[in-house]
Formats: C-alpha cells, sequence, structure tokens
C-alpha cells in the first residue's frame, strides 16, 4: 500500500510584531497525518477562523514551505520540486478549490479561458479541439457542460455555477488529490448540498482524495470518511468523522458540536410558541 | 397584537434604460407583510432572491437605478409613508428609530479611523448629548455587549471577525430604536462565534424592546433566533408563518426542499439538491416563478402566478398545489399596465 501524502511534524511559523518586539507565532503546530492512495477518501479538516486550515492547505498545494517537518507527496519530499517542470507536474496530480468561487476568477476575463489554459498546461491538449473536448469532458462530470460556460464572464454565472466550473477545472487534470478549502461557506443553503454531493460522487466514482477544510460540522459529518479537528494550530481530535463528531472527546469538539444550530433548536427557543400550539390543539 | 412595519404591495424594480432599451428588474415584486411589535420577523431565500433590495426599500436606501413603483410602507413611529418623508425627517428618523446591522461588518466600520470615530458619525447627532455624557453612554452600552471601552481607540483591523460583528451591534443598537433591520449578520462567522452573536442580537433586541427583520439565507439560524419567517423566491414572498410550523410542515415545494436539504450529524440519508437555477429577475417565468424546478408543476402553475393566501391564522402560502383555496392573482395584468404607465412617469422626471 502505496502513502499518497503524508505529513510529518509539520510546523510553521510566522513572526509578528515590528523588529525589536518579535514574537514567533506558530499558526501550524507539530502536525502529522497520511492518506493512502489505495483508498480514495475524503479528509476534512475543521477548525475555527485562525486555527491555521488555510496554511495547512497552502503548505500541501507547495505555495508555502513548512518551517519544520516535511510533505511527501507519493513518497517524494514536496519542498524538492524545484523548476516549472517539476512543479507543473506536482500540480498536475493535486489541484485546489477556492473558497469563494466569485473571487478566484478574474472578473474581467472569461471563464472558459481558465478551463482552456488548464488543459493546455496539464492535459497537453496542443489544439483548440483538444481543449474544447478536455473542458467539456470535466465540465460533463460536475453536471454542466461547456456551452453553459463558454465565453460567459463570473459575473454571468450563479455561484453554484461558478464552484461547480472551479471544480471542473479542478478535474481536467485528472488528480490525484484535491485540496478544497471552505468550498461551500460562500454558497447558498439550498446549492451547499449540490456540491457537497458532487464531491461524494468524485470520491465514489473519479477515485480522488479530497482535502475538505471547512467549520461546518453538519456538511463534514455528511460526507467524510476521517476528520481532524485543529484548535490554534494544534491537532485535538482526530478519527473516522461518524465517531469523532457523534461522541466527541475533547473539550474543543464537544464546544464545536455544541455551537452548531440545528432545525431541532425551534422547540427550545420558541417554548411560548410551541406551548401556545399545544393548547390550541387542545382546545 | 400592535403593528410596528406594514408592508402592503410594495414594489420595487431595478430601472434601466440604455440607447432606448429598456429592461426591468423586478426585485422586488407585490409584497406585503407585516411586522408586530417586539417580534423578530426572518426572511429567508437564496442569494438574488431580493432580499436585499427589499431590505433597502423599507430602509429607504434605495438609489437608482432601483425605485419603488408601488406600495407603501407605514412604520407605527411615523405619522405617514415611508416614502413622503422629506430628506430631513429621513435622516432623523434613521439611527433613532430605525437602524440596521449590515452583512460583513468590515464595510460598516471605516478601515481608516478608529471606531470611536464611526460612533461619533452614526450616532451622536441623534443622542442629544454632549461628547463626555455620549461616549459614558457608549462604554456602558459597550459593556453590556461584553466588549471593552478599548475598541473604541482600535481600528478595525485590530479586531477579530466576531468583535467587529459587536461592535457593528452596538452600533446600531447604541440609539435604543424601535426597529433594527439584521442583514446576514452572522453568514461570515465560524460556528462559535456566530452562536454567541446571535444570543446578543436576541439579549438586546429583549432589552431594548425593539422589533426586527432579520434575513439570512441558513434556516437553522432562524430557528434559533426569528418568531415568524417568511420565504422569498425571485423577488416574491412564498410562504410565510410562525418559525416552528414553518420548519416542521412546510407547505411549498421551495420550502420543502430547503428543510429536508440541511445536513444534519446523526443523519446519513442522501440529501438531494434541486436541479436547475433560481430565474433571472430580468425575464422571470410566466406564472408561478418557482415551477421550471418544482417536482410538482402543474398546467396553472405555468399560466398565472398563484397568491399569497392565508390558509390558517398567520399562516399564508403561494401555491396551487397545497390547497384549492390558492387562486390565481387577480392583479397580475393590471398591475403590470400600471407599472408601464408609472414607469414612462418616472422616466420624464
Amino acid at each position: 500500500m502505496t502513502t499518497l501524502l503524508s505529513v510529518e511534524h509539520v510546523t510553521r511559523t510566522f513572526a509578528t510584531g515590528g523588529l525589536l518586539g518579535r514574537i514567533q507565532f506558530a499558526a501550524i503546530d507539530d502536525i502529522s497525518f497520511s492518506l493512502e492512495s489505495a483508498r480514495p477518501e475524503i479528509f476534512a479538516i475543521i477548525g475555527e477562523s485562525g486555527s491555521g486550515k488555510t496554511t495547512l492547505a497552502r503548505m500541501i498545494l507547495n505555495t508555502l514551505a513548512p518551517s519544520q517537518g516535511t510533505i511527501r507527496f507519493l513518497g517524494e519530499d514536496i519542498s524538492r520540486f524545484r523548476g516549472r517542470r517539476n512543479r507543473l507536474q506536482f500540480m498536475q496530480k493535486v489541484q485546489p478549490i477556492f473558497q469563494n468561487p466569485s473571487e478566484a476568477f478574474n472578473p474581467l476575463k472569461r471563464v472558459d479561458r481558465y478551463l482552456f489554459a488548464s488543459a493546455y498546461h496539464f492535459a497537453g491538449c496542443r489544439t483548440r479541439a483538444g481543449r474544447q473536448a478536455a473542458a467539456d469532458d470535466a465540465l460533463k462530470k460536475v453536471g454542466l457542460s461547456l456551452a453553459e460556460v463558454k465565453r460567459r464572464f463570473p459575473h454571468e454565472l450563479s455561484g453554484g455555477q461558478l464552484q461547480r466550473t472551479a471544480i471542473a477545472r479542478a478535474l481536467i487534470s485528472s488528480p490525484t488529490l484535491i485540496v478544497a478549502d471552505e468550498p461551500v461557506s460562500m454558497v447558498d443553503a439550498s446549492l451547499r448540498m449540490s456540491i457537497v454531493n458532487l464531491f461524494k460522487n468524485l470520491r465514489d466514482e473519479l477515485k480522488v482524495s479530497i482535502i475538505y477544510i471547512t467549520h461546518d460540522l453538519a456538511t463534514a459529518y455528511y460526507i467524510s470518511d476521517r476528520v481532524l479537528i485543529m484548535q490554534r494550530g494544534k491537532v485535538v481530535e482526530a478519527g473516522p468523522a461518524r465517531e469523532v463528531l457523534s461522541s466527541p472527546r475533547h473539550p474543543y469538539t464537544i464546544l464545536l458540536r455544541e455551537s452548531i444550530l440545528s432545525l431541532d433548536d425551534v422547540d427550545n427557543a420558541h417554548p411560548d410558541s410551541a406551548a401556545r400550539e399545544d393548547k390550541k390543539t387542545a382546545s | 397584537m400592535d403593528v410596528a412595519l406594514s408592508v402592503q404591495n410594495l414594489r420595487s424594480y431595478y430601472l434601466m434604460g440604455y440607447f432606448g432599451i429598456e429592461r426591468e428588474v423586478r426585485a422586488v415584486d407585490d409584497i406585503t407583510l407585516s411586522v408586530k411589535k417586539k417580534e423578530i420577523y426572518g426572511i429567508a431565500g437564496e442569494s438574488s432572491c431580493g432580499k436585499s433590495s427589499f431590505i433597502k426599500t423599507i430602509a429607504a436606501a434605495i438609489r437608482p437605478p432601483l425605485r419603488v413603483l408601488g406600495g407603501s410602507i407605514k412604520y407605527n413611529f411615523l405619522d405617514r409613508d415611508l416614502y413622503d418623508l422629506d430628506e430631513k425627517a429621513l435622516a432623523d428618523m434613521r439611527w433613532k428609530h430605525l437602524s440596521y446591522i449590515l452583512q460583513g461588518s468590515m464595510n460598516v466600520l471605516n478601515p481608516v479611523r478608529r471606531v470611536r470615530e464611526s460612533f461619533k458619525d452614526f450616532a451622536f447627532p441623534h443622542m442629544q448629548l454632549d461628547q463626555m455624557q455620549f461616549f459614558d453612554v457608549v462604554n456602558r452600552h459597550l459593556e453590556r455587549l461584553h466588549l471593552s471601552p478599548s475598541v473604541l481607540t482600535a481600528f478595525p483591523h485590530e479586531l477579530s471577525g466576531g468583535m467587529r460583528q459587536r461592535v457593528a451591534i452596538a452600533l446600531a443598537t447604541v440609539c435604543r430604536p424601535e426597529f433594527i433591520i439584521a442583514d446576514e449578520p452572522t453568514t461570515a462567522l465560524d460556528v462559535v462565534v456566530q452562536k454567541d452573536v446571535l444570543a446578543l442580537i436576541l439579549e438586546m433586541q429583549r432589552e431594548i424592546g425593539s422589533s426586527m427583520i432579520f434575513v439570512t439565507h441558513d434556516l437553522t439560524v432562524h430557528a434559533n433566533i426569528s418568531n415568524r419567517l417568511g420565504i422569498m423566491y425571485a423577488g416574491r414572498l412564498i410562504e410565510e408563518g410562525p418559525t416552528r410550523d414553518i420548519l416542521r410542515e412546510p407547505m411549498h415545494p421551495y420550502t420543502q426542499h430547503l428543510v429536508a436539504s440541511l445536513p444534519r450529524i446523526g443523519d446519513l440519508t442522501p440529501k438531494n439538491a434541486l436541479s436547475g437555477a433560481p430565474p433571472s429577475l430580468a425575464e422571470p417565468p410566466p406564472g408561478c416563478r418557482f415551477h421550471p424546478r418544482c417536482p410538482l408543476a402543474m398546467d396553472i402553475c405555468r399560466q398565472a402566478h398563484p397568491e399569497l393566501t392565508t390558509l390558517a391564522p398567520d399562516r399564508r402560502v403561494a401555491c396551487y398545489a397545497v390547497s384549492p383555496l390558492v387562486k390565481p392573482a387577480a392583479d397580475t395584468a393590471a398591475a403590470r399596465k400600471a407599472t408601464k404607465a408609472e414607469k414612462s412617469a418616472t422616466f420624464l422626471q
């Protein structure tokens, strides 16, 4: 069994303060986990704002070097990937999806341009017809088609369509790992499930492993296989998703779990209206 | 029960005319609702369903191309319709009687000025106090919101998202207004902070005894805060009722879908998303605006839009499939004609 991605004792520090009062601040503090390539899974990283989720994602994407520790992709240290060719090869296998689709795309450029550029660089499509076929193929996987997206600017597509286009772009290179940084937090509640279900399909049908970064425990419970709960750069709890989220042990996980709002709160939030209802039905 | 706000047949459209080509975007189309005193009225709906346009209209904060084409807005603290007031009366009323907590508190606070300057800008002119007394009141108010008075000397970027949101709430409630409008105040916050902020809003609202319109697309937030809930779809109100009834027994197919699609911990049944996309408000489909995505669509749905019909006390719904009592709205054609006339009048002005 080969290891797809292994994060080994990774630490990342940032310096804050002025020249004299310089403080080293650990955004990520000694984190380790690994993903197996034989078993594609959705691995959720959960934490509040400022817990270092995005820093971790950037290190896995190799846009930020860890201060200590190594990240290995298919056994190779990713900090060794220097030079354009090596980096392109790495990017072909590991693709990002960002939080806000309307900010991820340049508002002055057409959306299809991103798809064609990805096809050109990562799928090796040197002809225009080849690029269009690759883009169309990827868009079909997310329930769109090139005809809907072609020559459109970002403002002409809805948030859900844009986020699905972003996912399609990531799929063009047929990656083995997708790093999705809060992919549904800017998408409406009614469209959220279409994106979340899409991730499930990607895992089951295309055998893509997904690192799903979120602060939404309910969707994490719904789709992920394993979770890692982070607080201020440290891992406080990790394990199978259902187990950790249904019976959390660490106080921070319990706090997160209790902070989720639920539709069932409606009875507690309106005891008077519930009581009135009961009286009404009784009379 | 006393009514704090009553909105009758409100229509406000974005009217654009470029090179003789006229376009109208029907962002708020024929909305009638009323908010009782000391009540939190929730409005839910996806992005671009007209929620924000509706709020801007009832707060008299509209700018062209958004224009009010018909209907009335009456607050209990005003003797006239909101749009009959002159500029000065509006400025006096804002913040003193009607205030808002906006989406994205970073945009409310001026990034290059300290927080105390924002307080001076917003609230000082309405309080009739000298500066010492004013900041005394502000400090006491901040304490009640669990903020230290030192936030006044901070710049917005020095505060965390949750603190900024609490500052925005403090700003909106310091004059103890009768009516508060909250537009997605918790959307950008994470779960732990969100819960605190909601508790704070609720506490403040109870203390001041104000009425509130609370807008968010997140139904779980509504479950915790709203007394009554109105669901908007493509510029129209499609269902309204007490929050508990709507979430427990949704009637409109769109509401049913919204409620059913929410994931919960401990529930692994597949959740399906609705197919299709919300309609463009520039060219809404004829008839019921939800029919292209509706699983129950019938012939009549494609022809005439259903009227928001009272089916039970406090429960209104606009869907033919729910009850035979729901009839097509009679005024569609007449309203369209009136709109045309009014529109040309506005253009002539």
